[in-house]
């Protein structure tokens, strides 16, 4: 008997009332595929002017910067001012998203910018945001061929683009939109589903010493968001 | 040989502890902004107490139908290349992760904050067989320097000083400079935290590149994705997971729910119980290796699924206990952890959690002292965002103890004599009458005892009184209603 059988055995025997149930294998495909969410905070249900709003106050409070601009031109230009004002070099490390390579980083020659993951030499990283949750002030990122996910730990600072048209008001509608967005044809979003997640909640943070809250523990000492106002979807 | 136990001299640990000024210190922060950060985002949440509700009931049903949760999330992990290992004991998951370790040649190994990986006793074993664990957590890391096991569940360190932080750094960095005077030795620390993180920011460094194998906890499984899930703070857990070439997340069978749906559900009661967060800063779902096409990540992906004797908890009275996500909410309300700290516990999980718990995983025989320390004030079960009735389950081991007679013989002769007289009231009221007298008779005059037999652990703190009188409250309160009229 392998470990494996034991367990399940030893499962099964603790289980005894039900386990010989007909009914459970099609209650837990149910559920698992249920799609309706469980209970969702009020304060997630609001309008997308609103959720922008809300998205913007709590990432504030948690100390992270956004610029809003009009359109994605004057991204190139947000982004070297924030270099100016905390005194990096111009170097930025860019996820290879058709997004941010569109931009016109050529009209900031001082900018140097190369695509690709995450390296220790990296100080400041620009990358996409697949959403953001209005809820908790949560950034939603996953990896793929063209947002390599080292970007959003790596560096000392992560500059995020994004637009408002992807901020959502809960947790669960941002998954929903990325199940919407995996889905394909012959392929359920499961099938699809990327190497990782991440949601990144304001800068990396410990208490570890004595309780006391610090910034920048391993991870982005700063975040910063430019968000372009595209409006609602 | 997992982390080592000394469960069975809570009563030794607790006065040591008890005595410890360091501890004293520390302990005011669990106790108070800890604790009081908890209350403040749940009063900003009008649905916390619902969603506690919610939670519970995903859990609940879950157990229900773990076998075939965890049958699907196989599947899933399995179809995103993923492998999954099952082990029933410390020992099977001490030796896979060794032999995963070996495949890879491994010598440096980075973790993330896993306290499965206590409870097995991973990172001795690992240095045993020539492979160095490096703790990037910074509590973890800490308590590694120290050589100290973990003292709470979500702040391993929370038991030290900065000061002893700092000469901890002090002794095992030798070599480090101060950022921005390149060249020159640091010498005696700071105290500040914010100095003291950037240091171990700057030490942990390069180790996360260097290292051949990543081995971080898992907080969740999501049977509908075949993913891990981590929450973290520090972001120490998502470097240790994708820059080294393979990945084991250590978990253990009770962390499986269905859902993305539950998942949201879960991570809003999560955090708000253990830290206080809304959300913590990283919420990271893992599935699989590196695709072709990806930048970066992982090659291997393994999660070593450790039951050690979990599944045996099933269809108990202790099944409420599966329930558990690991938050400390009830340690940081715990007014007995607040007095001893987690040490005192003896085992990897301490406070009422580790009371309930820890008896079933290391034996009643050798933990039974830790279901007695408690107050029973309840408010563990009051915080616990899945609603665990700790007391009830801690006073279901005080009744094994005694009926398993491991409870010593003298407590237990004492208990069943109480339970005798206390059944028969006759006997009772005439017991009462004899000591109510005697005491009466031995100490109207000095009006109090110092010390009295059997009662020392009340008379060592402060006096009892003597009674001033020889009758008891049944022969005062049957005198009185005569007199006022009120029959019984």
């Amino acid at each position: 008997m392998t470990s494996r059988d034991r367990i399940f055995a030893t499962l099964r025997a603790g289980l005894k009332h039900t386990v010989d149930d007909p009914a459970r294998p099609a209650a837990v495909a149910e559920r698992i595929n249920r799609r309706t969410p469980n209970l969702v905070p009020q304060r997630a249900q609001i309008p997308h002017a609103e959720q922008v709003a809300l998205f913007t106050a709590k990432v504030e409070a948690l100390t992270v910067t956004v610029d809003s601009v009009p359109a994605e031109q004057d991204v190139p230009g947000k982004v070297a001012d924030y270099l100016a004002r905390h005194n990096l070099p111009s170097q930025l490390r860019v996820a290879p998203d058709p997004l941010l390579q569109n931009l016109p980083w050529s009209e900031r020659p001082m900018l140097q910018v190369d695509y690709g993951p995450g390296r220790s030499q990296d100080l400041v990283s620009v990358t996409p945001a697949f959403a953001g949750i209005a809820e908790t002030g949560t950034l939603m990122l996953h990896s793929s061929a063209t947002t390599p996910t080292t970007l959003h730990f790596v560096p000392d600072h992560h500059i995020v683009v994004m637009k408002e048209s992807q901020i959502t008001g809960s947790l669960e509608d941002a998954f929903a939109r990325l199940r919407d967005k995996l889905g394909t044809a012959d392929k359920s979003a499961a099938e699809n589903w990327p190497r990782t997640v991440n949601f990144v909640t304001g800068p990396s943070r410990t208490a570890d010493i004595e309780g006391v809250p610090v910034l920048g523990a391993h991870g982005p000492r700063r975040l910063h968001i430019v968000l372009i106002a595209d409006g609602t979807p | 040989m997992s982390m080592q136990i000394t469960a069975q001299n809570f009563e030794a640990n607790a006065k040591k502890a008890l005595k410890d000024p360091n501890l004293r210190k520390a302990m005011q922060i669990i106790g108070g902004p800890m604790a009081s950060r908890r209350v403040e985002t749940a009063r900003e949440l009008p649905e916390f107490e619902a969603l506690r509700d919610e939670g519970v009931k995903i859990k609940t049903h879950v157990l229900k139908h773990i076998d075939l949760y965890l049958e699907k999330f196989e599947q899933q992990l399995t179809a995103r290349g993923g492998k999954l290992h099952w082990c029933r004991t410390s020992r099977e998951a001490r030796e896979t992760i060794l032999a995963l370790c070996r495949s890879r040649n491994a010598k440096l190994v980075t973790k993330g904050k896993s306290m499965v990986t206590e409870e097995i006793g991973l990172n001795a074993f690992l240095e045993e067989h020539g492979i160095t664990p490096v703790e990037t957590d910074l509590g973890e890391y800490i308590i590694q320097l120290a050589q100290e096991p973990p003292s709470h569940i979500i702040g391993p360190a929370l038991h030290k000083t900065r000061e002893q932080v700092a000469e901890l750094f002090e002794e095992h960095h030798p070599d480090y400079e101060l950022p921005n005077v390149p060249g020159v030795k640091a010498g005696p620390r700071s105290t500040e935290p914010q100095v003291l993180v950037t240091e171990a920011r700057s030490v942990l460094r390069d180790t996360y590149f260097k290292a051949d194998v990543g081995i971080t906890g898992a907080n969740f499984l999501i049977a509908e994705t075949g993913a891990t899930v981590i929450v973290t703070n520090e972001g120490n857990g998502d470097l240790t997971q994708s820059l080294p070439k393979m990945h084991i997340a250590v978990s253990s069978i009770e962390k499986v729910i269905p859902n993305l749906e539950d998942l949201s559900t879960i991570l809003r009661i999560l955090a708000r119980s253990a830290t206080g967060q809304e959300m913590s800063c990283y919420t990271t779902l893992s599935c699989g290796p590196k695709r072709p096409e990806d930048k970066d990540g992982p090659e291997e992906f393994h999660v070593v699924l450790v039951d050690n004797g979990r599944s045996e908890m099933l269809g108990t009275e202790l099944e409420p206990l599966l329930r558990c996500i690991r938050c400390g909410a009830c340690m940081n309300n715990c007014p007995v952890y607040h007095s001893v700290g987690g040490h005192a516990y003896g085992w990897v999980y301490p406070g009422p959690i580790g009371a309930a718990l820890d008896p079933h995983m290391i034996g009643l025989e050798t933990a039974r002292h830790l279901p007695n320390a408690s107050t029973f004030c309840g408010k563990c079960e009051e915080v616990c965002p899945m609603r665990i009735p700790l007391p009830d389950i801690m006073r279901w081991w005080r009744e094994q103890a005694h009926e398993k007679q491991i409870t010593p013989p003298l407590q237990r002769w004492g208990i069943e004599a109480w339970a005798f007289a206390a059944k028969n009231p006759w006997l009772y009221r005439l017991g009462a009458r004899v000591a109510i007298g005697l005491l009466n008779l031995l100490g109207k005059d000095k009006g109090k005892f110092t010390s009295l037999p059997l009662v020392g652990g009340w008379t060592d703190g402060r006096d009892f009184p003597a009674p001033q009188s020889g009758s008891t409250f049944m022969s005062q309160y049957k005198k009185k209603g005569q007199k006022s009229g009120v029959t019984k």
